[in-house]
């Protein structure tokens, strides 16, 4: 029998034929381990770097409320211990004492934060004068000092005391600004793309439109920060650093984001079905309400919601309309003083104490977390609801 | 039974009495009614003219097949009588198309109630992507001639079963439209357009994307519906327009170039250009 399938091996076309196509196929290997190398690298930083942020150490002491402790929390405080016990954790005595009168000349134990340098001591951090690591150590073996889950990272809002400082107030700002960006920007992005791809004629003025809208969505964000500023806080008078005029801010960076999306999502609309409708003596609006929108209501969401992610990660344009401050209390409307995460991020960032490394990487993965929970929501919305026709 | 109809139709079209009195069988005296009739119908995408001077009649209870190359207007035609064309920009309509009379085109009709007299259906079938009862039931309460739940039940039963498709369809009224195969999908469609209980239904090429099967039941389908409505039917398919339809226009670059009952047109055209499209000559 003779053979004519197997001649490749010795034919040199062949062989350089494979060949490229091997070695095509390595480089875009290679490329794609490169791509996956950095983003594992980076979380594998960023998580070793802020793991150590949900959790911290507490230290059982006998609380004295006596009467110098009315006044000066210190005074509550075993004198040894008073550099072990977080300052926050002392201040707060008098307080305590004045909510809650019958704790006066009583004496109670508690478990109480320690002062951060302790902390990033016991976390293996940082360094401390061989006394004071030494006692430290001791309270540690008698089981005096105990690492707890740092709820309070998630209650609490920021503090000058890496101890106690939280992402709470920030949550809170972002939640508001991001219901404020979604209220402005969804109806108006939603409303204008639907004029543009269903309702209006294609001529000079509308085209002029179009291509202005693409190049608003390639408009630097800090752009938008600057309008907010002359549009919303100098004109309009929207008080400064609120979740309003943030949320007012972002939502203009964050209105083309949406048009472009939703103009994509009713253009995948197959025409067939419009025809269809019309052709039962359907209005144009009866089109659009009753078979354009269900059908392209899936990636209009999904584009919100990446357009939403994109605006709740920005920091940029906060920057300009005063947000990026140090806001301890969570916000209660949208006229108070807020701070976003990311901008919280940022103020962490730039602090010099060690303690608030771990807290910029923690507050870097809450950020994350929310981030891909939002383009997670976004891709399953779009495999749910995706229709074939 | 088909001979009649035939004779009858034939009878009427004024250039086709003679050919009527050579065909066998008992003439009716009645004269077929004009439902739709163009006259001087010149229509321009842009700057490019792609009808010119159209005049044909269309008449009731009759299936009338527009045929001819690729590119020559047929669709369009079609679409000028639903008024279709409105939705492309750009498109500009001189000359008259009227419904019993009433010119379509006049500044007053209402578009919307026109396509509820006209209704159409497409080439590719295109049910909407909800349920077939919703498909069927979506225009009659749309327009308020279905609004009560038994009404509606009803009119989806014998629309369905006007388009044939009810046996089959029957026990799952709830799966989408989209669900069904091409030729039920189409079949859908017609009795979609059978519910707003129009006059006259266009059809642009309706059996093209249908297996040999599927395109025998929607002839079966068109011819039964003749008996009730005015059919005008774009095809491709030569043979298609001999099995369906009584009369037969033949559409080149934008022009009609003859138009007879359908058995004249394919045994014994008149112009060259007829006989060589037929013959398979062009096209």
């Amino acid at each position: 029998m003779q053979r004519r399938l197997t001649g490749s091996a010795n034919d040199p076309l062949i062989r350089a034929r494979y060949r490229r196509e091997s070695r095509f196929k390595a480089y875009s290997i290679t490329a794609l381990f490169v791509a996956f190398a950095i983003i594992v690298a980076f979380f594998t930083d960023i998580f070793s770097q802020g793991y150590s942020a949900f959790w911290r150490a507490e230290i059982e002491v006998t609380l004295d409320y006596n009467e110098r402790a009315e006044r000066i929390g210190r005074f509550a405080i075993p004198e040894d211990l008073r550099e072990i016990v977080s300052r926050g954790a002392v201040r707060s005595i008098p307080l305590q004492i004045r909510n809650n009168p019958e704790l006066a000349g009583t004496t109670r134990t508690d478990w109480v934060p320690v002062y951060s340098r302790i902390d990033q001591y016991l976390k293996g951090k940082e360094e401390l004068p061989p006394a004071l690591a030494s006692q430290v150590d001791a309270l540690k073996a008698e089981g005096l000092i105990r690492t707890t889950f740092n709820w309070a990272f998630f209650t609490s809002g920021d503090s000058k005391l890496p101890e106690l400082a939280g992402i709470f107030s920030a949550a809170v700002g972002s939640l508001l600004v991001l219901a404020v960006t979604l209220v402005f920007a969804f109806p108006i992005g939603v409303m204008a793309a639907i004029y543009l791809e269903e309702f209006a004629p294609d001529n000079k003025l509308t085209q002029a439109i179009e291509v202005n809208i693409n190049n608003l969505a390639a408009v630097p964000s800090i752009i938008f920060g600057l309008l907010g500023l002359a549009v919303f806080i100098n004109t309009f008078g929207v008080p400064r650093s609120s979740a309003l005029v943030g949320g007012l801010t972002l939502g203009l960076m964050t209105l083309p984001i949406i048009i472009i999306s939703t103009r994509a999502a009713l253009r995948a609309v197959p025409d067939p079905i419009r025809l269809g409708a019309f052709a039962m003596g359907c209005s144009r609006w009866q089109v659009v309400r009753d078979h354009v929108l269900p059908l392209s209501l899936p990636g209009i969401l999904t584009g919100t919601i990446i357009g939403l992610a994109q605006a709740m990660g920005e920091t940029a344009p906060l920057i300009i309309v005063g947000m990026i401050a140090y806001i301890p209390e969570a916000p209660t409307s949208i006229f108070e003083s807020a701070t976003v995460l990311p901008a919280q991020v940022f103020t962490w960032a730039s602090e010099p104490r060690k303690a608030f490394v771990e807290k910029t990487a923690a507050g870097i993965i809450v950020l994350l977390a929310i981030l891909l929970t939002l383009n997670a929501t976004a891709v399953f919305l779009r495999r749910r609801f995706e229709r074939r026709w | 039974m088909e001979t009649e109809v035939k004779n009858a139709t034939s009878a009427g079209a004024a250039t086709m009495a003679q050919n009527a009195e050579t065909l066998q069988g008992e003439r009716r005296t009645t004269t077929p009614e004009v439902k739709m009739n163009a006259s001087d119908l010149n229509l321009w995408y842009g700057e490019t003219q792609a009808l010119h001077d159209i005049n044909l009649d269309m008449y009731a209870r009759e299936v009338t097949a527009l045929i001819g190359p690729s590119g020559c207007g047929k669709s369009t035609f079609l679409r000028c009588l639903n008024r279709m064309n409105d939705l492309i920009p750009q498109v500009r309509i001189n000359g008259r198309v009227s419904l019993e009379g009433e010119d379509i085109y006049d500044p007053s009709v209402d578009v919307v109630q026109l396509r509820t007299f006209v209704g159409m259906v497409f080439q590719k079938p295109n049910p909407f992507p909800k349920s077939i009862y919703e498909n069927i039931a979506y225009a009659p309460r749309l327009h308020g001639t279905g609004t009560s739940r038994s009404e509606l039940d009803d009119l989806v039963e014998s629309s369905l079963k006007r388009a044939g498709l009810w046996n089959e369809v029957a026990d799952r009224l709830d799966t989408p439209g989209t669900e069904l195969s091409g030729g039920q999908q189409q079949r859908l469609c017609i009795a979609r357009a059978i519910a707003v209980n129009p006059e006259v239904i266009l059809m642009d090429e309706p059996a093209s994307a249908l297996d040999p099967l599927a395109t025998a039941t929607v002839e079966e389908l068109i011819h039964e519906l003749k008996d009730n409505y005015t059919i005008v039917i774009v095809t491709h398919n030569l043979q298609q327009a001999a099995r369906v339809a009584g009369y037969t226009a033949f559409f080149h670059m934008g022009r009609i170039v003859e138009v007879n009952d359908t058995d004249t047109l394919f045994t014994n055209p008149k112009e060259q250009r007829t006989e060589d499209y037929i013959t398979g000559r062009f096209g």
